[in-house]
């Protein structure tokens, strides 16, 4: 197609400038300027706009596919349309005022990004926390895995065409949803780490829960597997789709389960051991294709896992405290606001000023979130705000690779290859 | 916290980076257990191919920029690269001058380095040198400032961007 053709197509009314250099840089994606045919008589070549509106793209994913017939020939993708500036917020807040923030970054596991705030915040500041807390956290996040797991699932399957299977894995995921409830006191933007620990001690109902939660899921996992695992409809949609190459995928700085389908075992659960991973016995299941069908089987395998985890956290749990007693670190628990003056000023001084990591300190740590890496850099200059604030968000490196792995598919694969990659945007636009 | 045998392959990447690039070494420091290897712009591809080619730091994980408003040499950039051989993470910084905040692309070596590298762009307005698609990663190309500087105020630039027309019916 002529670049001429393009331009006459893109004709903006809005946004003028950022969409004809989005045109351009279509035109310009591959280096090898190849002689475009000057006549397509069958007018098979057309440019394709998907999204950002469009409910199988799972959020705000603009795609910009160049077509041959049903073949994409070329792909750029276009986000930005969730940019809140959360890093520019974070440098504005303390950093406990900062933690609602993270939880709409990734909104299908929030337990997960608040915890990875609170020890990226505790490895610079230096906080210790209680064994139990760090039990609480585990087992908040290894659910909150599986809620997003679970989310990716039904659409992925309901991107292959089957609509009902969407609402078994949401029946399970509301099961999720009311143990955070119980656990924090919110069902979806839960906020239950603090600086130091966990807000609040799990109950003897929460706990009969979770309990029951992992007792039946297995079960259902198994259904899982034996409607999807042999089903053709469901093995020729995903099987050898959306290949990615082991050597590309480190090139690409793919992460989490994509990395992983491709065959390398990188896990930050592994990698570099945070709360206490080291003490708990899991795998970290592989797969050796790349394709879409490798992704759905590492993540299926990574659910199973975190019931292990789960399981081990509460047989190993012990009793204590549950957030550190160090006035300068941690908020105070409520007894002591209400009932000790001490308490009073220490709850409005950490509110007021928070906690304080050394000035010039620098520290960068991450965790393994259901996405992949997420990761926390933290600049310190001595106050209660951080100077700068990084996250590294595991959606945004995956968003690349989905770029790459467009290339040459066919139009119709399209969905079911970005529920295979699972961005999730809020975390990618940041 | 890092063991024994990271902290050992990390010192032996110091060494081996210091009797390669003398003097293009500035400065290294560890900060909370992560360390920082501080290098001069214009050794930044050489040292990131020995790196890669040499140390088996083969995955790029993230690039980002950091702003130290009122600083000498005001703008950072910072590589935050893995070698899965050795199990190791260090941090590369390059440092460049608030009037021609620019550096040199590094996609040559990390292809993964695209999207980073144009996100600081739009960010901070540093220049990465023979990047092959250097456009703004999240705001659109018709936004004039850099957020993430110091100096953009927290509530925006208003009239910056243009909004959409509240009355779709009527093309204007």
């Amino acid at each position: 197609m002529k670049q001429s053709d393009i331009q006459k197509q893109a004709q903006p009314t809005f946004f003028k400038k950022h969409q004809r250099k989005l045109y351009q840089s279509l035109e310009d994606k591959h280096t090898t300027v190849e002689e475009i045919d000057s006549e397509d008589p069958l007018a098979t070549k057309m440019i394709l706009n998907m999204g950002p509106q469009h409910p199988a793209t799972h959020g705000v994913l603009r795609l910009l596919l160049q077509l041959n017939g049903e073949t994409i020939e070329k792909t750029k993708l276009d986000i930005g349309y969730l940019h809140r500036g959360v890093e520019k917020i974070a440098e504005n807040k303390t950093y406990q005022e900062f933690m609602p923030y993270t939880d709409r970054m990734d909104y299908l596991a929030p337990y997960m990004n608040n915890v990875a705030l609170c020890t990226a915040v505790e490895k610079i500041a230096n906080v210790e926390v209680p064994e139990r807390a760090q039990y609480i956290r585990m087992i908040g996040c290894e659910l909150a895995r599986i809620s997003s797991h679970l989310l990716w699932l039904g659409t992925l399957v309901m991107d292959a065409g089957a609509v009902s299977f969407f609402i078994w894995t949401f029946k399970e995921r509301e099961k999720i949803y009311d143990i955070m409830d119980r656990i924090g006191g919110h069902r979806f933007t839960i906020s239950h780490a603090r600086i130091g620990g966990v807000a609040n001690d799990l109950t003897d109902e929460a706990t009969a829960l979770i309990k029951e939660f992992i007792g039946n899921f297995p079960n259902e996992l198994r259904d899982y597997h034996m409607l999807l695992d042999r089903n053709r409809l469901f093995y020729e949609r995903n099987a050898g789709i959306g290949v990615l190459e082991t050597e590309e995928a480190i090139r690409l700085g793919a992460t989490g389960p994509v990395l992983r389908g491709c065959g390398y075992p990188m896990d930050i659960r592994k990698f570099s051991p945070y709360l206490k991973y080291d003490e708990v016995e899991f795998d970290v299941p592989t797969r050796l294709e790349g394709d879409n069908l490798a992704r759905y089987y590492v993540r299926m395998e990574e659910m199973g896992e975190s019931i292990k985890i789960i399981q081990q956290c509460l047989q190993k749990m012990p009793a204590g405290p549950i957030r550190t007693d160090n006035a300068k670190q941690a908020y105070p628990s409520k007894d002591e606001v209400y009932y000790s003056m001490e308490g009073m000023i220490n709850d409005f001084m950490m509110t007021d000023i928070g906690i304080c990591p050394p000035e010039g300190a620098e520290s960068y740590h991450a965790v393994e979130s259901p996405k992949g890496e997420l990761g926390y850099y933290i600049q310190s200059d001595g106050t209660g705000h951080p100077w700068r604030l990084k996250i590294k968000a595991p959606s945004f490196t995956n968003l690349q690779v989905l770029e790459q792995i467009l290339d040459g598919e066919m139009v119709s694969d399209t969905v079911v290859i970005i529920g295979g990659v699972d961005p999730v945007l809020g975390e990618s636009d940041k | 916290m890092m063991n024994e045998k990271q902290s050992e392959v990390i010192r032996q990447t110091i060494d081996s980076l210091t009797e390669k690039f003398e003097t293009a070494i500035v400065d290294v420091y560890q900060s909370t257990g992560d360390t920082f290897i501080l290098v001069s712009a214009e050794q930044l591809l050489p040292i990131a191919n020995f790196l890669k080619e040499e140390l088996d730091y083969t995955f790029l994980s993230d690039v980002f920029g950091i702003d130290r408003y009122t600083s000498d040499d005001r703008f950072e950039v910072v590589y935050n690269l893995i070698s899965l051989k050795n199990r190791a993470r260090i941090f590369l910084k390059v440092r460049c001058n608030e009037e021609n905040p620019e550096v040199d692309s590094v996609v040559s070596v990390w292809k993964s380095a695209n999207w980073n590298e144009r996100e600081v762009y739009d960010m901070f307005g540093i220049r990465f040198k023979n990047h092959p698609d250097l456009r703004r990663m999240y705001m659109p190309e018709d936004f004039e400032y850099f957020p993430l500087r110091k100096e953009f105020p927290l509530l925006g630039v208003p009239g910056s961007i243009e909004l959409p027309s509240t009355t779709p019916d009527r093309e204007e």
